[in-house]
């Protein structure tokens, strides 16, 4: 009796639990919808100027033109590949000079101050430098976009390097383990947490350095659609441009979430 | 009692440098272990005791003096010594298993014949249902005890414990010193174990060493001979007689003032 009535305050418990959840994602979408029909309505009765702001249903329209004519793709796919390449060469590189900082403990106090220098500059400053060396196409936007996203990577994953125990460094020395056993069976795979941490910021920093280069050089892309649209004084196109902006980088942000989930079951 | 020398300390001294000038962490050590013994080292803090450790296992070098290991000096860190530190150092992204199994990684020797003398000592010391369970998922002894596994894997001659269980609640603590201290016997071990509780040392140890004060030297080396019935266990020492006599020697030679 009294375990039956356990079962069943459990089960009210879950109930509420779920009733909730249910609650908080019915109230998102709601605030969503209410936000996009109030912007509807105050176009269509001419409360604002649609100069100005557009109307959903006018982005909407514009969004299937664009989708039947093929372009759309086109524009999206290449900010695509200029983020995902950016960001993936960033990483990589940044990871490798981070692990030479771990190395050499010398180089690493003797850059210290320009990497701090480094980091807190504002780099879309450097932007326009960047695409005069390198060049004016997509090699010039995806190198902006390392260079935003790299020095955050090398101070994070050598911050995080530093901070493994020296009591699990020692204990693979009491192994006679050597210093590259020391760096890939434990200052790595004890970084991934960090690592992964990282990539979900320097994403967000490589779509800024892409979205910039575009604005400055490009024949396409998302970063072009949004200029060519306010230089023409199209807001339609910026603000369509925008929402897949947001709708990609949530949905990149997404899949880094879905990939530390699958790997990362042993933490806690 | 075995007559086999295993370590031999000889007029060790220890100085370590800083900023502000020079400090003598141990001065004039001088011990034979031999095989098969416990010796439990304890001291007031910041004797010296775990630097004591760290130059026996070969990881920093002694200023002056020397320790020989079956013989050979001790001069890089050796594969035939295991250390145990205070914490258990499982990495987490290992399961048991492969954690247990990680100095034979390192030194190149694994293959299938030692993977399964890993799993069935881990079924041996009751942890048989946890090899694919990843660390967090263990409690405090258990995971104390796949350290110890991961150490006795390596067939250590000698064992180094530099407080192995301080980091444990007192409960566990009691529980897997007794745990500890009869695999040590049962695998015919020699072990050094630092410690700042008296009790433990007096229950596990067959000789123990006092150091004084830093520069700590060795004050005393007392024999640990308890009366008990049958086989000697850490929890049975505990209610031997003389139990209480060598708790008080201890620390009136301990000396602490605070």
């Amino acid at each position: 009796m009294y375990n039956d009535n356990m079962i069943k305050n459990h089960k009210e418990f879950l109930k509420n639990v779920k009733k909730r959840n249910r609650l908080i994602l019915i109230t998102q979408v709601g605030l969503l919808v209410l936000a996009i029909l109030a912007w509807e309505l105050a176009a269509r009765f001419n409360l604002i100027d649609t100069f100005l702001t557009s109307s959903p249903s006018a982005i909407w329209k514009l969004f299937i033109k664009y989708i039947t004519a093929g372009s759309l793709f086109h524009h999206i796919g290449i900010s695509v590949v200029e983020t995902i390449v950016g960001f993936l060469a960033g990483t990589i590189l940044g990871i490798i000079i981070a692990i030479g900082l771990w190395w050499s403990d010398f180089w690493a106090k003797v850059l210290d101050p320009y990497l701090v220098i480094l980091n807190s500059l504002p780099k879309t400053a450097l932007a326009p430098i960047i695409i005069i060396w390198v060049g004016a196409g997509y090699s010039g936007i995806i190198v902006t976009a390392i260079s935003i996203s790299i020095v955050v990577t090398i101070m994070n994953m050598h911050a995080s390097f530093k901070s493994v125990d020296s009591d699990k460094i020692r204990l693979l020395n009491t192994f006679g383990a050597s210093k590259s056993q020391i760096l890939t069976k434990l200052i790595l795979p004890g970084s991934i947490p960090n690592l992964i941490s990282t990539i979900k910021i320097s994403i967000g920093l490589s779509w800024v350095g892409v979205i910039v280069g575009e604005f400055l050089v490009s024949k396409a892309g998302i970063g072009y659609l949004i200029v060519y649209g306010s230089q023409v004084f199209k807001l339609d196109i910026v603000m369509m441009a925008v929402v897949i902006l947001a709708l990609i980088s949530a949905l990149m942000y997404k899949i880094i979430a879905v990939v530390e989930k699958k790997f990362l079951n042993w933490i806690e | 009692m075995n007559d086999k020398k295993i370590v031999e300390i000889n007029n060790l001294e220890f100085t370590y440098y800083t900023l502000e000038g020079e400090t003598k962490a141990l001065t004039d050590i001088n011990l034979d272990i031999y095989h098969n013994e416990i010796i439990g080292i304890v001291g007031p803090s910041g004797c010296g005791k775990s630097t004591l450790l760290s130059m026996i296992s070969g990881l920093i070098k002694p200023s002056n003096g020397e320790i020989k290991i079956n013989g050979n000096i001790v001069d890089k860190p050796l594969k035939n010594i295991g250390y145990m530190f205070q914490k258990d150092h499982l990495f987490e992204w290992r399961n048991i298993l492969n954690n247990v199994t990680i100095g034979l990684e390192i030194q190149g020797k694994l293959n299938q014949k030692v993977i399964d003398n890993a799993k069935k000592m881990l079924v041996n010391y009751g942890l048989g249902d946890f090899m694919y369970s990843y660390p967090h998922q263990l409690s405090g002894g258990m995971r104390q005890r796949a350290a110890l596994i991961r150490t006795l894997l390596l067939e250590p001659d000698l064992l180094l414990l530099d407080e192995p269980f301080s980091a444990l609640d007192y409960q566990t603590r009691l529980a897997i010193s007794d745990e500890i201290g009869l695999i040590l016997k049962k695998e015919n071990k020699t072990a050094i174990m630092v410690t700042h509780d008296i009790a433990e040392a007096i229950s596990l140890s067959d000789r123990i060493v006092i150091l004084t004060n830093r520069p700590g030297t060795i004050k005393d080396i007392i024999d640990i001979e308890l009366s008990y019935q049958g086989e000697r266990s850490p929890i049975k020492a505990r209610e031997a007689p003389e139990f209480r006599q060598y708790f008080n020697r201890i620390w009136k030679e301990l000396d602490i003032h605070v």
